[in-house]
């Protein structure tokens, strides 16, 4: 499913003294397949532009009561923003929003919290009770089966954990739980929001690899929203740089990561990678790579091997 | 939720805003006590109009003013709609079974109908225009007396000043752990009684333990700043008397007096 996003715009607590404007005139196309980036400075609207695509924040258009705003004098009216998952229309009241939910799975920041249930087996299957059609709820065999599957993709043991209270397992399987209790339901996109925050270096590599194998295998298009640029520069195909509620750019890592100093200036870090880069370019040696440990290995080494 | 008019407080810079939050608190009191002075509908116009001075010179929009009342909307319908029936009187303008619309019946409840209206939103005008952390900081000041008595007057105002602290986080919490389970196809919208109730559990079981989990860290952060109650505590910013609140202790004052006369030399409508 592609994600298709026109002139996205959103204000927080519109018409009063706490007005925010979060997004402004975003539009920005995710193709199926990608592993895409979300970056930006605290507040800079990733966090509401991904709560967009499955409807956690509706568009004032899908809304009851809805009245088109109206052209001040001597303007254009504003773009109707547009916003589009596969085939569903987001601006629409007509939207089947539940069955939109279960294509665009949703990890928020520290997943951990939303953990509720007596057994991990029951928190995960939550989702999957949910989604069930009416009439149609799964059988305990198709359960088990959905069940067994998650947790063992995010390196849970299945046999072990499942009559285990949630609150009894440690901090980085509770979060493995969690994001299990969202890949359950096999969403087509998966949108996680800082899955990596507060884990130790271990951790974080443990769940970029988890991601990595829910890629392409489970859920067709990951979208991530992260702080750690080296996260970003190791796994993305395409990163989107937010500031203001404005979108600045949409480039793939290699492109976007030899804008250093616009970077800097947004309130952003690059990833080390490109702070070697920069450093050799400063001693005199000019190296082109495209930001990952593996890349930049390669283009020393070739270098080297030119040399000599 | 997000809809809670209680402890809103309406960010502008006015006088109003800027007075000492005792006096506010102390002005508040001595409001009330006129309203329920006031007997004849003369009262309660000098009370309408220190009221409506104050909104005036507090830039809090009187929309917003007017919608605090929607809180207790049920209750003013619902006591207007039995004084109208059931009061009784002299001058009856209709009767039907048990019921009699009587002109003094009329009358009384559009005074009673005034009288919650002034009452609902003069309280309101307090939080709207005080912080709590202020409105706080007013009261352990105005209740130190009571700690010749050994009552825990620093510690009532710090526990109350922490739930007015943590009642936006707590909303803040509860609307990400909805939208968590939201997106894990829960539905809160729909079915029967026993079908929400059921539905509040993902949610209420996350709450209940970030709470604690709040709590406990917030404790040990205090303990390791070694906070030990109000013992040699001194204060950021002292609440000190001005002329605007020399001005508004006149109003407050004039009003009461100015309401008694009215009461003594009227009488009473109701």
């Amino acid at each position: 499913m592609r994600i298709v996003a026109e002139h996205l715009t959103h204000t927080y607590n519109a018409g009063s003294p706490f007005a925010v404007k979060a997004l402004d005139d975003v539009s920005l196309t995710i193709e199926e397949g990608e592993f895409f980036g979300v970056i930006g400075h605290t507040g800079s609207g990733k966090s509401t532009f991904v709560q967009h695509l499955n409807a956690l924040i509706r568009l004032p258009s899908s809304l009851k009561h809805y009245k088109k705003p109206k052209a001040k004098k001597g303007q254009l009216p504003p773009p109707e923003p547009i916003l589009k998952v596969g085939d569903f229309d987001l601006s629409s009241r007509k939207t089947d929003f539940r069955a939109l939910r279960k294509n665009v799975g949703m990890v928020f920041q520290y997943p951990e919290y939303q953990l509720f249930a007596e057994t991990v087996y029951e928190d995960v299957a939550f989702g999957l009770k949910n989604f069930a059609e009416k009439g149609h709820a799964p059988t305990k065999e198709e359960t088990d089966a959905a069940v067994k599957e998650a947790l063992e993709i995010v390196g849970l043991d299945f046999q072990a954990v499942k009559d285990m209270s949630p609150f009894d397992l440690s901090g980085g399987q509770k979060r493995r739980a969690a994001i299990a209790g969202v890949i359950v339901t096999r969403p087509e996109i998966l949108v996680l929001d800082e899955p990596a925050a507060g884990l130790d270096p271990l951790g974080k590599r443990e769940i970029m690899e988890l991601l990595h194998t829910i890629h392409g295998k489970w859920c067709k298009t990951v979208v991530i929203v992260s702080h750690d640029m080296d996260e970003i520069a190791e796994n993305c195909t395409r990163v989107a740089v937010f500031s203001e509620g404005r979108l600045v750019y949409a480039l793939p890592p290699k492109e976007l990561f030899q804008k250093a100093e616009e970077l800097k200036s947004l309130g952003l870090d690059i990833p080390l990678t490109a702070k070697l880069v920069l450093a050799l370019k400063a001693r005199g040696v000019e190296l082109s790579c495209d930001f990952t440990t593996e890349g930049l290995l390669s283009a020393i080494l070739e270098r080297k091997e030119g040399k000599a | 939720m997000k809809d809670v008019a209680f402890g809103q407080y309406y960010p502008v810079s006015s006088f109003v805003h800027k007075l000492d939050p005792r006096l506010k608190l102390v002005f508040l009191i001595a409001f009330i006590v006129a309203i329920f002075l006031a007997n004849n509908f003369y009262g309660l116009a000098a009370c309408a109009a220190v009221l409506i001075l104050t909104i005036a010179f507090s830039r809090v929009p009187i929309w917003k003013v007017l919608r605090s009342v929607r809180a207790v909307l049920f209750l003013v319908l619902f006591t207007t709609a039995l004084n109208v029936l059931f009061y009784g009187g002299e001058t009856v303008y209709a009767h039907w079974g048990i019921f009699t619309i009587t002109k003094e019946g009329i009358i009384f409840s559009a005074f009673l109908v005034l009288r919650i209206m002034l009452l609902v939103m003069c309280s309101s005008m307090l939080t709207y225009t005080t912080t709590p952390v202020a409105l706080t900081d007013g009261l352990e000041s105005l209740l130190t007396p009571l700690k010749w008595i050994r009552f825990p007057v620093h510690a009532l105002a710090l526990i109350m000043s922490l739930a007015l602290r943590m009642i936006p986080s707590l909303m803040e919490e509860t609307e990400r752990i909805k939208n968590a389970q939201k997106a894990r196809g829960a539905d809160f919208e729909s079915g029967g009684l026993i079908k929400r109730v059921k539905a509040i559990v993902p949610i209420l079981i996350p709450l209940l333990l970030s709470s604690f989990r709040r709590a406990d860290e917030l404790g040990e952060a205090m303990e390791s700043r070694c906070y030990m109650g109000d013992k040699h505590r001194t204060k950021y910013k002292k609440l000190r008397f001005s002329w605007r609140d020399l001005l508004a202790f006149l109003l407050g004052a004039a009003l009461v007096t100015g309401v008694v006369l009215l009461r003594v030399y009227l009488g009473a409508t109701v």
